[in-house]
């Protein structure tokens, strides 16, 4: 099963490279998509075991990871071959087949416990979407894709070296030397303190220039800015979602270590300044596709400081990084379908999506109500769960904090959104560009599975999530 | 042995220098080629002989010093350039700043808490060195072309680094790192070429329309 998983996407990608016909070659993504998120069910509700040498190992946090990336990019394929379709002027090749290649390669990200493959494995995802955020070939997507190229190599480079660090703390303990998971987090309580301390500063800081952690986030609303919609959700979504399992797996190690808070520390201070940049740069964004990317750097600080507080937040940052990657898939369609129908997205130009295109304006208004985590969507049950267990284990400043900033991101959010939406239809030119069956169904199926996390989660679900809030709270795997 | 070690090391910190001095890209890719090179054999000196070692050494070598300067050059041929035209830093600056942190990475290595064996060797002050000057190179030049050599160089540190501890990395990893690195060499190089064709130049400093 495993290898089903990992390579029907890598032979869908052979196959789209092979097809001829620009026409045809989409419909490989919502084939693979569908493939894999059956197999991905599937997976998720059996019982796994490791595979030979504890390399692949499903547990429960990669299930949750795998679930949400897996549904999110079965909503992106099925996305694309409308989107494609009306796209015609570009060559659609190099997406067609790199897509797939980045969705297997996120797949390895749940499945890896050997911290070494799980960072090849990051990197991939890197390198795969480089070439997509090019998609639209002027000035302005080439100067995204270089920043976005040289940050995050670099972040991922110091990310390596965290992991040497890592590898270092058992020579430095006379332990036999190893990156599997499960052993490091056995011995962690043997570990060099040092040496474990300055591998988490360095992957805080490697994989959180991938996740665009402020102040790392710099290359973020460039990229988010400038890639197609569809490239631009899953990077919010997928990408994001996969360097946080770095992460996490990383913070595994630390709890099990049970020496300091340090790692704690960290995390909520980052997380907290990521919040409050977001708050600042949401305000006055004139850009709507750049403000999503700012959204995304406030829930990435989100999930940081839940990660930080520990305990019962680490329930609440789970569902809030499943909800993430499904809301930023929304907002990215549909910002994608509006992008398309006024040929901009300057505010200043755009308005009264509603009246032009009502499903997407509508699904844009929505998305724009879960990402703020109003009820009764998802964010607002992960996000209450997150702030409560901050007031009721002492951390009464820091949810005061992440209360303050989720307002203010809130009106600056409000601000740029509403007048986009609502209001009389702007003068500007009608291109062809309508909303269609296959442009609305797929952030519909999202927005819909958010609005079922907010007011039920299914059994299933809730149990992956208990389970992975264990591994997090330095049970061992 | 170990002298031969030593001086390679202190070679690879010369290297440092002579891209960190150098105006000219093509001397610049090469200094970083012979700097992987030498990294490429350190391994079969430093451990006992495996064939997982001689694996990741012909790697190396093929990546880094021979894959990784043609795809460079390539790319700096393509965009017809040769030199690194006024640097955000004079050469003398970033010279003098390179010696500083080399220096101190001396202090600073001597003060980690290595394990008893490792106390006293070149490999982790150079390591240190190398990362710095990599850093360096990064914020200290426009060109795209010079900012992947910097990048490079950072790279080479980390891997000088990695050297201490092989045990823990398995070979089908190293093989991922060193391909990871390549691909992403060539996606760079295609970008430098793109940016080379959008601009009509490779300076990163016109990449500024995008801004809050």
């Amino acid at each position: 099963m495993i290898t089903g998983i990992l390579l029907i996407p890598l032979l869908g990608a052979i196959t789209a490279w092979l097809i001829p016909s620009d026409r045809s070659r989409p419909w490989v993504l919502p084939v693979v998509g569908t493939l894999h998120l059956a197999l991905t069910i599937e997976a998720a509700l059996t019982p796994t075991s490791p595979s030979v040498g504890m390399w692949l190992h499903l547990d429960a946090i990669g299930k949750l990871v795998l679930l949400s990336v897996s549904l999110l990019f079965f909503a992106s394929g099925l996305y694309a071959v409308e989107y494609l379709a009306y796209r015609r002027e570009r060559p659609n090749r190099l997406l067609c087949a790199m897509l797939p290649v980045c969705l297997s390669a996120m797949t390895l990200v749940a499945f890896a416990h050997h911290l070494g493959l799980l960072w090849v494995a990051i990197e991939t995802t890197t390198l795969t979407m480089t070439p997509l955020l090019y998609f639209n070939r002027n000035a302005r997507s080439i100067e995204a894709t270089w920043k976005y190229m040289l940050i995050c190599s670099v972040g991922i480079a110091l990310a390596l070296l965290g992991l040497l660090f890592l590898a270092y703390s058992t020579v430095v303990a006379r332990i036999e030397p190893t990156l599997l998971l499960e052993p490091l987090v056995a011995n962690a309580r043997l570990l060099s303190p040092a040496w474990l301390k300055a591998a988490f500063v360095f992957l805080l800081v490697g994989y959180g220039t991938k996740m665009g952690l402020a102040p790392l986030h710099t290359w973020k609303p460039d990229a988010y800015g400038e890639a197609p919609g569809l490239v631009g959700g899953l990077l919010a979504g997928g990408l994001v979602t996969c360097s946080f399992v770095g992460l996490l797996r990383a913070y595994q190690v630390c709890v099990a270590a049970n020496g300091t808070t340090f790692h704690r520390d960290a995390l909520v201070l980052m997380g907290l300044l990521s919040m409050a940049t977001a708050a600042v740069f949401m305000a006055r964004q004139a850009d709507f596709k750049r403000m999503l990317a700012y959204s995304s750097v406030e829930h990435v600080g989100i999930l940081a400081v839940a990660l930080g507080l520990g305990k019962g937040a680490l329930a609440g940052a789970l569902l809030h990084l499943v909800n993430n990657s499904l809301t930023k898939g929304v907002l990215f369609l549909a910002a994608a379908n509006i992008h398309r129908s006024y040929n901009s997205k300057r505010c200043e130009q755009v308005r009264g999506a509603l009246r032009r295109l009502p499903w997407s304006g509508g699904l844009f208004l929505a998305g724009f109500f879960a990402v703020t985590g109003s009820p009764p969507f998802g964010l607002f049950v992960s996000e209450f769960s997150i702030i409560s267990s901050a007031m009721t284990q002492g951390g009464e400043w820091i949810g005061g904090l992440i209360l303050f900033f989720l307002a203010a991101i809130f009106l600056g959010m409000a601000r740029t959104v509403l007048p986009v939406v609502m209001g009389e239809s702007s003068r500007i030119e009608h291109t062809g560009y309508r909303d269609r069956f296959l442009t609305v169904v797929p952030p519909l199926i999202l927005m819909g599975v958010v609005l079922m996390l907010g007011i039920w989660i299914p059994e299933p679900l809730s149990r992956l999530i208990t389970e992975g809030a264990a591994l997090l709270g330095g049970n061992v795997p | 042995m170990t002298s031969l070690v030593d001086q390679l090391i202190v070679l690879v910190m010369l290297i440092n220098f002579a891209a960190l001095g150098s105006g000219r890209l093509a001397v610049a890719i090469r200094a970083v080629a012979i700097q992987g090179v030498i990294l490429g054999i350190l391994p079969i000196l430093v451990h006992s002989f495996s064939w997982h070692l001689v694996v990741i050494t012909g790697g190396l070598i093929l990546a880094k010093g021979i894959i990784i300067p043609w795809l460079l050059t390539g790319a700096i041929v393509r965009a017809r350039i040769s030199r690194e035209m006024e640097p955000y830093l004079g050469y003398v600056p970033t010279l003098l700043i390179g010696a500083i942190t080399t220096g101190l990475s001396f202090v600073f290595a001597a003060r980690l808490p290595l394990a008893p064996e490792h106390q006293g060797l070149l490999f982790v002050p150079a390591a240190i060195a190398t990362l710095l000057t990599g850093f360096i190179v990064l914020v200290t030049r426009r060109k795209a072309i010079s900012q992947v050599i910097g990048y490079l160089m950072l790279e080479n540190g980390i891997f000088l680094f990695g050297l201490l501890l092989t045990e823990a990395m398995p070979v089908m990893v190293e093989a991922g790192v060193l391909l990871d690195l390549i691909v992403g060499i060539f996606v760079m190089g295609i970008i430098i070429n793109q940016i080379s064709r959008e601009f009509s130049s490779i300076d990163t400093s016109r990449l500024t329309t995008l801004r809050d």
